[in-house]
């Protein structure tokens, strides 16, 4: 079983981005740039599977600007197989994400597409819901824990309630959430490693596929700033104002 | 610019720093070890066997990517720093370059891995950098090896399983009159006499040791007879281009920390940072880094492409570990009397890096090495 794991390049965790002066979007020249969280969390499940001997080739892909293939040599040293960039300098929306893997599945026919269920950029969380739309395939969204045996895959998920689980039919499109595994690091020796595997560069004019954004953005504002808290003398006091200032107790 | 590979080698390190190592350097500070399942992990990702290449159980990494990774950890905590860099350069690097295959089967491959710690022993109460005047006796009984002495400042002595001994095998000989000789540190006579206590680097150990007649066969003699001298001169650039990257790492880590705090800490109505006399002691810090940085991989650079590095291996260290000192120091005095205490990392930094100025060479013999090779070329 060959896996498909989505990965894509966004503003490290650990950089505070700010809005451009003018409110045209992001100011993240020069800021550092590592592979999503939540794709990295995808991309330790499909290696745990092919060391499991559930799958026998894990292909990692990424979509966007020619240095997207730093996120794919991370993910080559973590431990996928190969490699494939869709190297586009138009921004990319959900939408034409998803079209893309689309083709991408067509061209690669994976029984299972894993992916986080949102990058930490733009935080979106529809990718995986509209690419097994197009793809007509069941998905399973969330997961925090995942089984795969004949042909099923069984998929616990977090909710608000709490824990939900359902089985789909492979192949199919799970998002991953953040308790499903502990990414590992890449090991030295699998990073030299890394440098013969093969990544292979399409475009998505070769792939048949438009991605001219649909959707425009208007402007870009700061949060407004946390107000200082105050402090309370007692319980009670905090119960009373909760009741009959904040309105969130009745 | 670095290579894909370097540059992942370096995230390796610093989420390895920022995650297993930095939250816990001061405990192992207090409790004066690392643990040995973090050094065990470092082994397994590939830290202790960088440069080795995989048929002896490395990870066939270049030397700048030995000192981005090795600036990393020593960022995360100086003391794993110091022992990762022994067991690179000098002890693996020797194994490498003078073991017979056997001895690079029996040691460099778990050394290579981290299965185990290896140690460097040359150094003597009377005699550091002044090799010449070893006197532990290697002396010959029949088939066998026999050692006496005392060896002082033995870096992991305490932890390893395999010291690197020099000891003098030909006392008419002078220089040419050493030989090293592998000893296992289980060996019969081999004895840690004490593990020393530091200003710094306190969960690194460093040990006087007594060899009290240690046996040894043939297969323990480090390449030949009277080969022993070179042998530990020549793994001194890597050495030196290790602690060089140390300094930088650790002082890199001391500064990022004054600068959070001085973005932080308010003081007449604003951050100090917006003060000048504390941005101005950040920035100089910073450029002065910098410099030691650029240096050192210089060196690193010089090292793989195969050119002489000793000069620039010498000036990195020099310029690193004395730079590094002034970084740590500033941060101190950016934190004011914060500083000063155990509940901010940089007094603990300061204490750690302070010996980079000391071990593998002095600044003194750093710049004496670097006044002959001047000299040599005139």
């Amino acid at each position: 079983m060959r896996i498909l794991v989505p990965v894509k390049r966004v503003v490290d965790y650990n950089v505070k981005v700010r809005v451009k002066a003018d409110g045209s979007g992001l100011d993240i020249a020069n800021v550092k740039m590592s592979m999503n969280p939540f794709d990295e969390i995808a991309t330790e499940e499909a290696i745990r599977m092919k060391e499991r001997g559930v799958a026998s080739e894990v292909v990692a892909v990424s979509l966007g600007e020619s240095r997207c293939q730093e996120t794919l040599r991370t993910a080559l040293a973590m431990g996928a197989d190969r490699a494939v960039l869709v190297e586009t300098n138009v921004e990319l929306q959900p939408l034409a994400v998803a079209k893309l893997l689309k083709a991408i599945v067509a061209r690669e026919q994976p029984t299972l597409v894993i992916m986080g269920k949102q990058a930490i950029d733009d935080d979106s969380n529809q990718t995986a819901q509209m690419l097994a739309g197009l793809l007509g395939w069941p998905q399973a969204t969330f997961a925090s824990r995942i089984e795969i045996a004949d042909g099923w895959a069984t998929v616990q998920r977090e909710i608000d309630e709490g824990l939900e689980t359902v089985r789909v039919r492979l192949p199919a499109v799970i998002s991953v959430d953040l308790r499903l595994n502990e990414p590992r690091y890449a090991s030295l020796p699998n990073i030299m490693k890394a440098k013969k595997k093969p990544l292979d560069v399409l475009t998505p004019e070769a792939l048949g596929v438009d991605p001219t954004p649909r959707l425009r953005y208007l402007r870009f504002e700061e949060p407004p700033k946390r107000k200082a808290g105050i402090k309370l003398g007692s319980v009670k006091e905090l119960v009373d104002r909760l009741k009959n200032e904040a309105g969130v107790l009745s | 610019m670095i290579s894909d590979e370097q540059r992942l080698i370096l995230e390796t390190a610093r989420a390895f720093a920022r995650e297993r190592l930095a939250p816990f350097a001061a405990d192992w500070e207090k409790a004066g070890r690392v643990p040995r399942e973090v050094l065990r992990e470092l082994g397994r990702l590939g830290f202790l066997g960088m440069t080795v290449p995989p048929q002896w159980g490395g990870a066939g990494a270049d030397y700048v990517s030995y000192a981005l990774a090795l600036m990393a950890i020593a960022g995360g905590d100086g003391a794993t720093s110091t022992i990762m860099s022994v067991q690179n350069a000098p002890v693996n690097a020797l194994l490498l370059r003078y073991g017979t295959e056997a001895q690079k089967r029996r040691w460099l491959v778990p050394l290579a891995r981290g299965e185990i710690i290896g140690a460097f022993a040359l150094t003597e109460p009377q005699a550091g950098s002044d090799a010449s005047n070893l006197r532990t006796r290697a002396v010959r009984r029949g088939d066998r090896w026999v050692i006496e002495g005392s060896k002082q400042f033995i870096t992991s002595g305490s932890i390893a399983s395999l010291c690197v001994v020099f000891a003098v095998t030909d006392p008419g000989a002078g220089k040419k009159g050493i030989s090293a000789f592998l000893v296992p540190t289980d060996s019969p006579g081999y004895r840690v006499v004490r593990v020393e206590e530091k200003l710094g680097q306190k969960a690194s150990d460093t040990c006087a040791l007594a060899l009290d007649g240690v046996e040894l066969g043939e297969e323990a003699l480090l390449g030949r007879e009277g080969e022993g001298y070179r042998i530990a001169l020549s793994a001194l650039e890597s050495g030196r281009i290790g602690v060089a990257a140390q300094s930088v790492g650790m002082a890199e880590a001391a500064l990022e920390h004054a600068l959070t705090y001085a973005r932080e800490r308010q003081a007449f109505g604003k951050p100090i940072l917006d003060h000048q006399a504390v941005a101005f002691r950040l920035a100089e810090a910073k450029a002065a880094l910098e410099a030691a940085r650029q240096l050192t991989l210089h060196a690193a650079r010089l090292l793989d492409a195969g050119e002489p590095a000793l000069e620039a291996a010498c000036m990195a260290k020099l310029v690193a570990s004395e730079t590094a000192e002034r970084v740590c120091s500033a941060a101190i005095q950016t934190l004011g009397g914060y500083g000063y205490l155990e509940d901010y990392p940089v007094a603990r930094i300061w204490r750690d890096v302070r010996v980079c100025q000391i071990y593998e060479g002095t600044s003194d013999i750093q710049k004496l090495l670097i006044a002959r090779q001047m000299g040599a070329r005139l």
